[in-house]
């Protein structure tokens, strides 16, 4: 029964700071003359998964995309508004967005390993932002390939393809490559939907790992996946935020009706 | 509510609260012929009792199967999941009640004999009629999704434990007055305690009723009233 006791979500604003990783403010966001994100003010907190739930099209994957200033490689796209990383505007222009990528990992829907090696798919990175001695670099890929729960099944075959790995096992070795660079914060935009249920199974335990090290925020389409990894739950809607609370609240006695009717597949 | 995109959940959902109107239904129907067999002393219509109950054990064997299929088959949500939960909980109070009414029926076979002392009823006939009217009244909420009726009829429940604290000082004075009562009487104790523990089910009910709709739980404490079995300074 206390499952839906939790009061909702208002953290005093003396307690927000050193809750909140990122602070989300009055985000809007256009596509040229397309206005994707209206005013969304939401916070991510620290070491925990918080979930982006929504209709295609609702703004929850550019919502993602701005986290890490992923829209800058694309022209006429924009956002206004803030979002404090630690306290810090990340969409200022004169933050380095390269060193914002390193803060803040992704990992995509179709897992994207590059046509090299195992080893090098996440040595590349490493090497990118650090200089790093080969010993070191080995330990640091070990770290990374453990960190991902996928040691065991590549450490005898480190110089073969990345790209002749499973699924799943790619999907898993794109995770690795993020944390190998010590990331503050990782995005996932929908990682388990090109899965099987055990590649699946295993991601989602591999992200409530690294939920303890890291901020996680998880974009998916899959309700039960959400419900199941997730500590906030943010709905999305036409581009606005329409309801943001604990998942436990949002799962099982959402304050919204169209939260309801979404989640309880009666939308539209 | 809108319906679902998948009209066979608008059709699972359905189906589940038209299995617990008619377990409701029955469950009614057996707790007031129980009371008016023990009233007149009917035997056959005791024993029509009995012989209903299988019905709503089956009922509720049904419901505890479609709403954990439903479980497993479409992963309900938020209102969707509190309908399944409800249905289950709900479907199990009514078949105690069942058992209960049963039971009141059971003791008027064996008491239809030896039975004398028509007063010794009389409270007990108050009893049935609030309980009854409780159950009533928790299934209309129940029914109309309606918060305030389940509401108090939980708090009302302290109405009928007052009864039933009365009904046992009568019984022990007829007891104390006539030794020949005492296995009479006895029995009647235990029907006093069915329909006390009938109204238990009834206000377990009106909390489920509650949290279906609102998604938030009665507090854990209802109002009480005195019971026979407290200290007793009056007594």
């Amino acid at each position: 029964m206390s499952l839906v006791m939790d009061a909702p979500v208002t953290p005093s604003a003396a307690s927000a700071d050193a809750l909140e990783k990122i602070a989300i403010r009055n985000l809007d966001f256009f596509y040229g003359e397309t206005q994707a994100l209206k005013s969304v003010s939401l916070p991510l907190h620290r070491n925990e998964v918080t979930a982006f739930i929504g209709p295609s099209g609702c703004g929850k994957s550019t919502l993602l995309r701005v986290l890490n200033r992923m829209y800058d490689l694309y022209p006429n796209q924009r956002a206004e508004g803030e979002v404090l990383l630690d306290g810090e505007n990340i969409l200022s222009p004169d933050l380095d967005a390269n060193l914002l990528r390193a803060r803040v990992g992704m990992v995509f829907q179709k897992p994207t390993p590059f046509p090299m090696s195992i080893y090098e798919n996440i040595a590349f990175g490493i090497r990118l932002y650090e200089k790093v001695s080969r010993s070191e670099l080995d330990h640091r890929v070990e770290a990374a390939l453990r960190g991902a729960a996928l040691w065991n099944e590549v450490k005898d075959k480190l110089n073969a393809s990345g790209l002749s790995l499973s699924g799943g096992q790619q999907q898993r070795l794109c995770i690795a490559r993020t944390v190998a660079i010590h990331p503050e914060v990782i995005l996932f935009d929908e990682p388990a939907s090109a899965l099987d249920p055990i590649s699946t199974a295993k991601i989602e335990e591999l992200i409530d790992d690294l939920s303890e090290r890291y901020t996680i925020a998880i974009v998916t389409h899959n309700m039960q996946q959400a419900a199941r990894v997730s500590e906030y739950t943010a709905f999305m809607y036409l581009g606005e935020l329409i309801e943001f609370d604990r998942t436990r609240r949002v799962f099982t006695s959402p304050e919204k009706k169209q939260t309801q009717d979404y989640i309880t597949g009666r939308f539209g | 509510m809108p319906d679902h995109i998948v009209k066979s959940y608008d059709r699972e959902l359905e189906s589940l609260g038209r299995r617990i109107a008619e377990m409701g239904g029955l469950a009614e129907k057996m707790l007031s012929e129980a009371m008016d067999a023990l009233v007149d002393l009917d035997v056959d219509m005791a024993r029509r009792v009995v012989a209903s109950d299988p019905r709503l054990d089956m009922l509720q064997r049904e419901v505890e199967e479609s709403a954990v299929l439903t479980i497993a088959r479409r992963q309900p949500m938020a209102i969707d999941l509190r309908e399944c939960v409800a249905a289950i909980r709900i479907s199990g109070d009514l078949e105690r009640v069942g058992d209960l009414a049963k039971n009141i029926a059971k003791r008027t076979t064996k008491i239809a004999a030896e039975a004398r002392l028509p007063r010794a009823i009389v409270g007990l006939k108050s009893m049935h009629d609030v309980a009854a009217m409780q159950l009533k009244d928790v299934l209309d909420a129940y029914a109309q999704r309606d918060v305030e009726r389940a509401r108090e009829v939980w708090s009302r429940d302290a109405e009928l434990d007052a009864l039933e604290d009365s009904v046992f000082r009568d019984l022990l004075t007829f007891m104390m007055e006539d030794p020949r009562n005492i296995s009479f009487c006895t029995h009647l104790l235990f029907c006093s305690k069915n329909i006390e523990r009938i109204g238990d089910h009834t206000t377990n009910i009106a909390e489920t009723v509650v949290f279906l709709v609102t998604g938030e739980p009665l507090p854990v404490e209802r109002p009480k009233g005195k019971t026979a079995f407290e200290p007793a300074e009056s007594l």
